[in-house]
């Protein structure tokens, strides 16, 4: 029998897949470290502000699937998350604290305790009944930041430049931004790919498929779940540290229910559960937005059709469409 | 006489004017089968909910192992030794086999607030599942994904989760449920060999299996048990025969 565990838990099919996508991985890494310089050398270094936005917003997409894709908790007021993360920075940079070592964990912690008193209340209900009151509270979020005058209420807050890091202007030039942008991104997405796998991450995932089952062999889903929303709300109040110092400015828009309702479009068109798959999802949505908007005003018509056809043909967003191709292949 | 590894007195559940569970007590001495037969409708799915805790009852009590349970949620419960199985099969269907017994035994083994380890590669669960899933006859499909079992195997999938919970007691809510024939006896095999391990309150429709296991039982009608005790004597209760088992041989 131990070489029948032995066996199994070798399972060889999914560790070749696992290289393959190691590798992949690699060559996205590769390739995005290089795309400063490249842009530079072609002459267009707006590319390197795009795509540190899309790098950005995957990174608040990548933390909202932990909650929607692995744990069936259709959050809809994760833009609430960002906004505050930018506030932090806002706030504290009103206040002559520029440091990111201070404004990080201001806005990280400041996040994961407004998730865990408003998850530890939504999560009392489940379905549409959750989607409303995390809109309830994302919209009081945003509606305190309108009226919080002291911070620039609706007009919203410059900041005094970008954030210093242990004292030092690291992060004054765009290219700067873009590896630190690139380096968080790489080691949240290396992180939840090992909390989904672990102990905590196979409660999370078995209580999104049948919570009845996972009570019946004694786990309670809530602490669970409530935990995987504390870890996506502080992971995308980073994301709105690093939003803020991109555009040196801190606004309430940030915090919209416009901007939860695209966080979810991120999720399922790069395909929910997957964590790459939203950040791949984040990209393309700005992407289409930048492509889609220089062509026509009504450019939002042309990303409703592309979403319902990627919805459509692959229940697993982009990243299940890949799969399929790769399959193919 | 020693505390029974079950006691159930006066439980009640009614919706509305509809009496579904109506003042049943029961005892089941540890080691012992007892299974708990009932035409469509007596409400024995409505017990078991009361008994594994999902379901709150009106009144009454349920004790394990002379210690009283009934305000405890199915979780805690669980916890004391008191598993169930589902009668629709209720299994993680994107799993693996292993992987669903192994969380079974996850459940009860160290904290699961664990964030970075791989859980997929803790040996030691993994080999309390593989006995398990050894133990029905699965070992072999541990590597599969438990939604392409057949619906036989996933009902014996549904027996190793409730044994790798280390279960004292096992509520069985109709293992047999849209089995085949060959599966069935391999069912009834399992349950079997099960008896010499555990206490087991089997709900079954299927007569032949439910005499060829049971060391006594009970027999539910509209929420009653109107008899109780070892088959040959329940099978011979007129009332029985009146309510259920004329029933059955006329069909």
């Amino acid at each position: 029998m131990s070489t029948l565990v032995a066996r199994i838990s070798a399972e060889p099919p999914r560790r070749r897949a696992a290289l393959s996508g190691t590798a992949l991985a690699g060559l996205v890494l590769a390739a995005l470290a290089a795309l400063p310089l490249a842009a530079e050398a072609a002459g267009l270094p707006f590319l390197v502000v795009t795509a540190t936005r899309m790098m950005i917003f995957g990174l608040a997409a990548l933390s909202l699937d932990l909650v929607l894709g692995y744990g069936a908790m259709v959050s809809f007021g994760h833009a609430a998350f960002i906004g505050l993360g930018a506030y932090a920075v806002g706030i504290l940079d009103a206040h002559g604290i520029r440091d990111l070592a201070v404004q990080a964990p201001a806005a990280a912690v400041t996040c994961a305790l407004f998730a865990l008193v408003t998850g530890a209340i939504s999560l009392r209900t489940r379905g549409v009944y959750f989607i409303m009151i995390t809109l309830a509270f994302g919209q009081m979020a945003y509606f305190f930041m309108v009226s919080l005058a002291a911070y620039g209420g609706d007009d919203g807050l410059p900041l005094s430049g970008r954030s210093t890091l242990f004292g030092m202007r690291l992060i004054e030039g765009d290219p700067a931004l873009f590896y630190l942008v690139l380096a968080v991104l790489a080691v949240a997405l290396l992180a939840l790919r090992r909390v989904v796998a672990s102990r905590f991450g196979r409660v999370l995932r078995g209580s999104r498929d049948n919570a009845v089952r996972m009570q019946a062999i004694g786990f309670s889903p809530l602490p669970y779940r409530l935990t995987a929303y504390v870890i996506a709300g502080a992971i995308a109040g980073l994301a709105g540290v690093l939003l803020a110092n991109q555009a040196e400015f801190v606004s309430p828009a940030y915090m919209s229910w416009q901007r939860s309702g695209e966080l979810i479009v991120m999720v399922v068109l790069g395909g929910m559960g997957t964590l790459v798959g939203p950040v791949v999802g984040a990209a393309a949505l700005i992407a289409l937005e930048e492509v889609l908007a220089h062509y026509s005003d009504h450019w939002r018509l042309g990303l409703g059709v592309m979403l319902v056809a990627v919805v459509l043909l692959s229940r697993g967003g982009l990243a299940g469409l890949a799969a399929k191709i790769g399959r193919r292949a | 006489m020693t505390t029974p590894l079950l006691s159930v007195r006066n439980l009640r559940k009614s919706y509305g004017a509809l009496k579904v569970t109506d003042d049943v007590s029961l005892d089941v001495a540890s080691g012992e089968l007892h299974a708990i037969i009932g035409p469509n409708g007596a409400g024995k799915t409505t017990l078991i909910h009361q008994l594994s805790g999902s379901l709150p009852s009106d009144s009454g009590t349920v004790h394990l192992a002379g210690e009283d349970v009934t305000p405890l949620s199915m979780v805690a419960r669980v916890r004391r030794g008191l598993a169930r199985s589902f009668q629709i099969t209720s299994i993680l269907d994107g799993f693996s086999v292993l992987e669903n017994v192994a969380l079974a035994v996850q459940a009860r083994s160290d904290s699961s607030f664990r964030f970075f380890r791989p859980s997929a590669g803790e040996t030691a669960l993994n080999a309390e599942a593989m006995t398990a899933l050894d133990r029905v006859g699965l070992a072999d499909r541990a590597g599969r994904r438990a939604g392409s079992l057949s619906h036989g195997e996933k009902r014996q999938l549904e027996l190793a989760v409730a044994l790798a919970t280390n279960a004292r007691l096992l509520l069985l809510d109709e293992p047999l449920a849209g089995t085949g024939p060959e599966e069935s006896a391999i069912l009834v095999g399992l349950m079997r060999a099960l008896k010499a391990t555990h206490t087991i309150v089997l709900i079954e429709h299927d007569m032949d299996a439910v005499f060829a296991l049971a060391d006594r039982m009970s027999v539910l009608v509209y929420g009653r048990v109107i008899a109780s005790g070892a088959p040959d004597t329940v099978r011979s209760d007129p009332a029985v025969r009146a309510a259920y088992l004329g029933e059955e041989e006329a069909a």
